[in-house]
């Protein structure tokens, strides 16, 4: 017989219910978004000022107050997909290891001979020993800097492969340690990309791992792609080198281990500087804009104590010597040591103005990439666009569900009005469920509300017609409304599984805009179903208890 | 009697096999023809799928595609692409047009310096223009994501055909992937005709054309399974007719609740999805011919075992095809 139990009715009633409340806070999306912006700020700094009191309460805290992301199509902002130059870590790595080993080997002058560092490709180190006869003392040496890898599948592994060849003794990174080095690369370019992104404190940016080696970043509100690339600097990398000379050519030959880095203030003017700096970025606690003591912009600096020392050494042994700060290979200034700089801090000074130096302390402050980044992809969304994309889609919605309404009521008379109810409802807990999971909603993904409004009144459809064809044979209305539902459930399980196997092919290969189309369409399938299923059904027992109709017209 | 708008009437008899031939040529002629049509016209691809970089300019003043052309000429960009855009959102002082630069050989990217030089050539043109997107994809990248969609699209038909296969029989399943890829090659077609931008949500698009058009025809196929159950004599083919005619007021309707939607958001969605939905609009339309004059057809050529009611326990083959339709109701 026709009948559903109370406490199921109770619970279909109170997942809608739950589903207006917690698509409600969209309705009222600027207000709840500077209501949560206000209470992560107050939380995070404990000052509660009158204005942010009055953002926090201008919605209830009691309420729910998840609300749908935009996308960066709909909110504009800047996209970009950048690949980490992992390789060039081998090259550090390579060029880190040589003063060690040369030092290694040096003690053991009298065996090996003299030993010198021969040009090789880049990423491998190769090492001329005097005494061809003594390699395996050699290789034994530097296999002490190797260490075991510790890997899922490259157990036992040694971190560098040694290969000795005539009087040359070749090293470079094992295959096991590469995959560390490159997993260790992404995740510090990760942190700093991520870090660099928080300083300018802009609203839920995307920073994350893709593939093996590439980063994808999606900060909204960010006015261009450029810009985003300028913050997190492609190769904004601190080193401070020891100098060797200067010269007026560009195209001047430095000796091995030397490199040649123009001046950024002085054109023409070009140092020839220690490859192995002194202190690296990496040392780096603070960074500030400051002004020098003629009154010009200049960033003020400070080491931790690793960095301290190396630089108090270094500036001790050499005083009256230049040296360079080098950021991306210019030379910012080459300043001559007076004294000793134990303190650990300094002064960077120069042509640039209040915004540069506040740039550049940024910069500084954020640490270095490990490698640099190249830019496969990269997208910039205006805000004005986005905005017209979320107003050209209500209107379509809205017209769209009043279209398919009235197609509906005029359709199937009072079953349509049921079926327009569990629409409703539909689009609520369409809305709440994206609400609560934060999914995030792109401009695909208002065409898959869109599609779902039209489509999930099918199953809607599949079952009135099944009541109107058992009309005609069965024993009165109840039983005809009973056969319906059993008979269109076949039906309808098959014709919604396949959707949602394309949904999830669409998630798992689909990106971006993609993405947020097939999570629409996957919660569009499941709340159609559930409202087309109980709701309706509820509504049409409930008005079919109470009216209790001889006959009915479907 | 209340008064019921019926798309359909009540009762049709129509005979879906009478034109057969020729619904099933024309049917094969379009396949053929949309082939034929993207090798020859090629499809429109966007950045998504040959790299490159686009930029939407927006202007108080007309969009002059002349003048524009002729202040980028000296860039020397390669190809360059420059379209008016017309959308009945648009306000009156909205002029809009779309620049496609090809990507620049070698970079991964488009530099910054190209992005810079191409802005501020167009603002010599006018100086009110002003840029709501700029995007540009590497040919690495795009070299990728083609291959993605290809899986994409196959993935999905391989899925839904063991899905039906399971379901029903191998032969629906064939019906099914006929059905599937006759939609999406005809689509195509189209895009290659009228030279529709091509670029990843088209793909969704197909992808979502795919999931309706099976949905509609395994509406019919579940019919016809309950059919076959019903008048286990009854000739295939007149079962076939019967199913459709019994499905076709539900698939007349709901293709129509999904229409009316779908247009809403063609004419009132503005001109950046537009490209999607109409992919997704014309896929319905022929996804609801498919599954009346396509999947059926194919099912009725390669014939479904109908003596799964005696069983021959000494034959696998027998028993395996028996299990469809177990548990079904017999009326």
């Amino acid at each position: 017989m026709l009948q559903i139990d109370r406490w199921k009715r109770i619970l279909i009633i109170g997942i809608c219910l739950l589903g207006l409340l917690y698509a409600l806070p969209n309705a009222f999306y600027s207000r709840v978004e500077a209501h949560n912006d206000a209470v992560a700020q107050i939380e995070a700094t404990g000052v509660e000022t009158p204005e942010l009191a009055a953002a926090r309460d201008g919605w209830p805290s009691w309420m729910p107050s998840s609300l749908i992301n935009l996308g960066l199509d709909l909110r504009g902002g800047a996209h970009l997909l950048g690949e980490v130059q992992v390789d060039q870590v081998y090259k550090a790595r390579m060029d880190s290891l040589w003063p060690e080993l040369r030092r290694a080997l040096a003690d053991e002058r009298e065996t090996v001979g003299a030993i010198r560092r021969v040009p090789s490709p880049e990423g491998t180190l190769a090492i001329e020993i005097g005494n061809p006869d003594q390699m395996a003392r050699a290789v034994e040496i530097v296999r002490g800097f190797s260490t075991p890898v510790t890997t899922l599948t490259g157990a036992g592994q040694q971190s560098l492969v040694i290969q000795p060849q005539g009087a040359t003794l070749t090293i470079q990174l094992s295959d096991a340690e590469k995959a560390v080095t490159d997993d260790r690369t992404i995740q510090q370019s990760l942190e700093i990309v991520r870090r660099r992104v928080d300083e300018v404190g802009t609203r839920e940016p995307t920073i994350m791992r893709q593939g093996e080696d590439r980063i994808l970043i999606q900060v909204p509100g960010i006015g261009s792609a450029s810009e985003l690339k300028d913050l997190i600097g492609t190769t904004a990398q601190l080193t401070f080198n020891p100098v060797v000379g200067s010269t007026g050519d560009a195209d001047a030959q430095p000796g091995l281990g030397q490199t040649v880095a123009p001046s950024v203030d002085q054109e023409g003017l070009f140092y020839i500087l220690e490859d192995s700096p002194v202190v690296t970025g990496e040392d780096l606690v603070d960074a500030m804009p400051a002004t020098d003591e003629n009154g010009l912009p200049s960033v003020n600096f400070r080491f931790n104590p690793t960095g301290a020392r190396a630089f108090g050494a270094y500036t001790s042994a050499n005083i009256g010597q230049p040296f360079a700060i080098v950021l991306d290979n210019e030379v910012i200034s080459a300043p001559v040591i007076r004294s000793a700089i134990t303190t650990g801090s300094g002064q960077i000074s120069g042509s640039m103005d209040f915004e540069q130096a506040n740039r550049l302390a940024v910069l500084l402050r954020a640490g270095a990439l490990p490698a640099e980044m190249t830019f496969l992809e990269e997208r910039t969304i205006g805000p004005e666009l986005g905005q017209d994309s979320v107003d050209a889609g209500k209107v379509a919605a809205a017209v769209g569900f009043a279209a398919v309404v009235a197609l509906m009521i005029l359709s199937y008379g009072r079953f349509g009005v049921f079926a327009t109810v569990a629409l409703a409802f539909n689009m609520l807990l369409l809305f709440a469920v994206l609400s609560v999971i934060g999914a995030t909603l792109t401009l695909p993904g208002i065409a898959g509300i869109v599609l779902t409004i039209g489509m999930a009144v099918d199953a809607n459809v599949l079952v009135f017609e099944r009541i109107r064809e058992e009309l005609k044979t069965a024993r009165g209305p109840a039983r005809a409304i009973e056969l319906g539902y059993e008979k269109a459930m076949s039906a309808i399980v098959d014709a919604n599984i396949t959707t949602l196997i394309i949904a999830a092919i669409l998630f798992v290969l689909g990106s971006g805009p993609v993405k947020g189309f097939a999570v629409t369409l996957t919660i569009g399938i499941v709340t159609s179903v559930f409202t087309a299923l109980f709701l309706t059904r509820l509504i049409t027992i409930m008005w079919f208890e109470r009216a209790r109709p001889k006959e009915i017209e479907v | 009697m209340a008064f019921r708008l019926k798309l359909v009437p009540d009762e049709t008899r129509i005979d879906f096999f009478r034109w057969q031939f020729l619904t099933f040529g024309i049917s094969t002629i379009l396949m053929v023809a949309s082939v034929m049509v993207v090798f020859l016209n090629g499809l429109n691809f966007g950045i998504d799928f040959r790299g490159g970089t686009t930029i939407r300019t927006e202007s108080v003043q007309p969009v002059d595609v002349g003048a524009y052309r002729q202040t980028l000429e000296p860039l020397n960009l390669g190809d360059v692409a420059i379209t008016e855009v017309f959308d009945p959102t648009f306000g009156p002082e909205q002029n809009v047009a779309q620049v496609r630069i090809s990507a620049q050989d070698g970079a991964e990217a488009v530099t910054p310096e190209t992005i810079a030089a191409v802005e501020s050539a167009l603002q010599q043109v006018d100086p009110s223009i002003t840029f709501p997107s700029v995007e540009s994809v590497g040919p690495k990248v795009s070299g990728e994501l083609v291959q993605t969609a290809i899986y994409a699209v196959l993935a999905s038909l391989v899925a839904i055909s063991i899905y039906i296969w399971l379901r029903f029989e191998w032969q629906f399943a064939m019906g099914a992937i006929v059905s599937l890829v006759h939609d999406v090659l005809i689509t195509m077609g189209v895009f290659a005709l009228f030279q529709i931008r091509f670029d990843l949500t088209t793909i969704a698009a197909l992808l979502t054309i795919v999931g309706y058009s099976i949905n509609d025809t395994v509406v019919v196929f579940d019919r016809l399974r309950e059919n076959l159950i019903k008048y286990k004599t009854r000739a295939l083919r007149d079962l076939m007719n019967l199913s459709v005619n019994e499905t076709l007021s539900r698939t007349v309707m709901t293709s129509g609740t999904t229409l009316v939607a779908l247009i809403a958001l063609l004419v009132l969605g503005g001109d950046v999805i537009r490209g999607f939905v109409f992919a997704i609009t014309f896929g319905i339309l022929i996804g609801t011919y498919s599954s009346i004059y396509v999947a059926k057809n194919v099912v009725l050529w390669l014939g479904v075992r109908r003596d799964w009611g005696k069983p021959d326990p000494k034959d696998p083959k027998t028993r395996r095809n028996v299990s469809p339709f177990e548990g079904a109701e017999e009326v």
